[in-house]
């Protein structure tokens, strides 16, 4: 392998990784934007939606899928596009739930009693992930090991896209990633942008109480933003798994903060600013694997972070803005 | 009312509430003289470990008001301070007196080197700092083997010494008291200092930070003051934690999941509250290092527990009985068991 390829291989690794960033990414801005809360329990949320798919593939019967002849390419498809939209209105709902159970009494309490409340249902959603992964199916491992990672079968199989003497690999999950993300963002963009709803939250980003007096529901507009963000979440969780082919009870947590460092870098509030975030930080991160270090590259995505905060709070594309009092 | 350190008022060095619950504690040898298959000594010096690491934490949450979620990065930090300064491989082994000592100092260095540039963010802002933080500390202790040993630990680390007297695990209530000491001693420090200047300062920045600036407080200063301080205290019970060990173990062992049994000790057992915070170490890390291992024991011998099911086991349920603390505090009261006086509050 030539060191351009090798470089080009990092790059296809990194925007994979980093579409997916970023979708988790834009359920942490959204839900910033309209309440200034840092959604804690969001990469759980994700981690849950995880282990749903993995649950419906058991169920619909591992060897079917790990067989593709059996089950026929278009319809492994059919099924790949099943969960994503299974376990993104799973997460939705159990987002818009933990915000009617959790949050909203708290909304006017001090941001950090917030935030706590937020760790705190992030703790309660691992622990559901733990004994989830105790549960006695096969795709479990018959619950032997509850905490241990699990194997997600390989759904979409077949040969390097780019031929097979290259020496670059673009593989169909690479691809499916592409079908799936983009069509997301820009359907997300649009809502945001053209519909009534998306301008109420818009409207009640910007101020909630001018919003109230202007008409909008903002209780309705606030559970629409949880319900999108988790749903965006739930979608990311499933490609993340079908992608690794692994999933554990506590992947959410390294992808949640990912996840958050992308929305901060491209400045927390900003959709834009989570999509171009998301993929800065999956290609950060597939460039320290390559040509720092793996073990290292946790280290090297929490500096950006910090250094972010620390020098340009805003973001890459957030609006300078002061502190509310 | 009257407690509030105004001229007239006297001062106690220590308040009943503290008084009582370290007398409380200091009944746990006791406890073991009666029932000696228990062994309560030695688990409960990290009741004392970690209710210094949660009076470290208060003084930045309860007092000054920052959240800091990243307590267990200072932790590591003391904790390998002592191991390199005490232990046998390394060339200082200055002895565990001077080791805890140093392994504080050392903290409110790395204290106040993360607090310098980052305690102007805004409040949530400086809590995913902080957890950043302490996530690349764990990550450069693991990947430094040459100097942390990686995840081995570095080992064995010497117990405390005491003149004319023989310290060891063989004498677990000698161990006990001694923490017990070093534990009152740090209430009486962290008493001291809710009623000096700069504790006054901390409660006004918490309060309103442009109104402490108008009393011609400096926030920057008080808050960069407030996280040394923590980072001391935690870096000291890191070295206790270290001592107990006699490894400071892997660096997994200072994860957030610590820093988060921190802030559910400050927050169940009242934060700003010096007595809320020994009562909530007891009550949570009684709970979790403590009662939930002897729970575990008793199910395993009646066969009631296996490793094959996850629901039986008692230790699985601690980051949803964590979880729901912190969700149910939040809600219903934020002040913790303990309320802390409110003449000083508002």
């Amino acid at each position: 392998m030539s060191e351009t390829e090798v470089f080009m291989q990092q790059v296809i690794y990194g925007l994979s990784n980093g579409m997916i960033i970023a979708l988790v990414a834009l359920g942490y801005t959204m839900v910033y934007g309209i309440v200034e809360l840092i959604n804690f329990a969001h990469g759980d949320v994700f981690t849950l939606g995880g282990f749903l798919a993995l649950t419906i593939v058991g169920a619909l019967g591992a060897a079917a899928i790990i067989d593709p002849n059996a089950l026929g390419e278009s319809s492994s498809w059919l099924l790949l596009f099943g969960l994503v939209i299974g376990a993104g209105l799973f997460c939705g709902m159990l987002n818009v739930g933990i915000d009617r159970i959790v949050y909203k009494p708290l909304r006017r309490a001090p941001k950090l009693t917030q935030l706590v409340a937020a760790i705190g249902v992030s703790f309660i959603i691992v622990n559901i992930a733990l004994f989830w992964g105790g549960a006695p199916m096969e795709v479990f491992g018959d619950g032997k090991a509850a905490a241990a990672s699990k194997d997600f079968p390989e759904l979409l199989e077949g040969s390097n896209l780019l031929g097979e003497e290259s020496n670059v690999v673009l593989r169909l999950e690479d691809l499916a990633i592409f079908i799936i993300t983009i069509p997301l963002m820009v359907g997300l963009t649009l809502f945001v942008k053209k519909t009534r709803l998306g301008r109420g939250m818009r409207a009640t980003a910007q101020n909630p109480v001018a919003a109230r007096l202007m008409g909008i529901d903002t209780d309705r507009v606030i559970s629409a933003t949880f319900l999108i963000g988790g749903f965006l979440g739930g979608a990311a969780s499933v490609m993340w798994s079908v992608y690794n082919n692994t999933i554990s009870f506590q992947m959410g947590f390294r992808a949640g903060m990912d996840a958050f460092t992308a929305a901060v870098l491209g400045g927390i509030g900003s959709l834009p600013g989570a999509m171009v975030g998301g993929v800065l930080i999956g290609l950060i991160r597939a460039m320290s694997d390559q040509y720092i270090e793996t073990r290292w590259t946790n280290v090297v995505v929490f500096s950006v972070l910090i250094l972010i905060l620390v020098f340009r709070p805003s973001g890459l594309l957030g609006l300078k803005q002061r502190e509310k009092v | 009312m009257s407690r509030t350190g105004t001229s007239g008022a006297r001062f106690s060095p220590m308040t009943r509430g503290q008084f009582a619950v370290l007398g409380l504690l200091a009944l746990t040898p006791l406890v073991d003289l009666v029932f000696p298959s228990l062994q309560l000594s030695g688990p409960m010096r990290t009741v004392i470990v970690y209710a210094i690491l949660a009076l470290g934490l208060n003084i930045v949450v309860g007092w000054t008001g920052l959240l800091n979620l990243g307590i267990a990065a200072f932790m590591a930090i003391g904790a390998y301070a002592f191991a390199i300064l005490t232990s046998e491989v390394y060339p200082f082994q200055v002895g565990f007196w001077w080791g805890i000592v140093l392994a504080g100092v050392i903290g409110a260095l790395a204290g106040w080197l993360l607090g310098a540039p980052t305690l102007r963010l805004r409040g949530d802002y400086l809590a995913i700092v902080t957890l950043g933080f302490g996530e690349i500390v764990q990550d450069g202790l693991k990947n430094l083997p040459a100097i942390t040993k990686g995840t081995e630990g570095i080992n064995p680390l010497p117990e405390p010494m005491l003149p004319l007297m023989e310290v060891s695990g063989e004498t677990p209530a000698r161990w006990f008291f001694i923490y017990l000491a070093v534990l009152a001693l740090v209430v009486f420090l962290c008493r001291n200092l809710e009623f000096s200047r700069m504790g006054r300062q901390w409660f006004a920045v918490r309060e309103d930070e442009l109104a402490a600036r108008c009393m011609a407080i400096e926030p920057d200063k008080a808050k960069l003051k407030a996280f040394a301080a923590g980072a001391a205290l935690a870096a000291l019970s890191g070295a206790l934690y270290a001592s107990h060990l006699s490894s400071t173990g892997e660096p997994s062992n200072y994860d957030f999941q610590i820093s988060i049994l921190a802030l559910c000790i400050v927050i169940v057992g009242g934060i700003a509250s010096i007595t809320g915070v020994l009562v909530g170490a007891i009550v949570v890390v009684g709970f979790s290092n403590v009662l939930l291992p002897v729970v575990t024991q008793a199910m395993q011998r009646a066969g009631l527990s296996s490793t094959g099911n996850v629901l039986a086991s008692p230790d699985n349920y601690k980051y949803l009985i964590f979880g729901l603390a912190l969700v149910l505090m939040m809600r219903y009261r934020p002040d913790g068991i303990v309320h802390a006086r409110k003449a000083v509050r508002k």
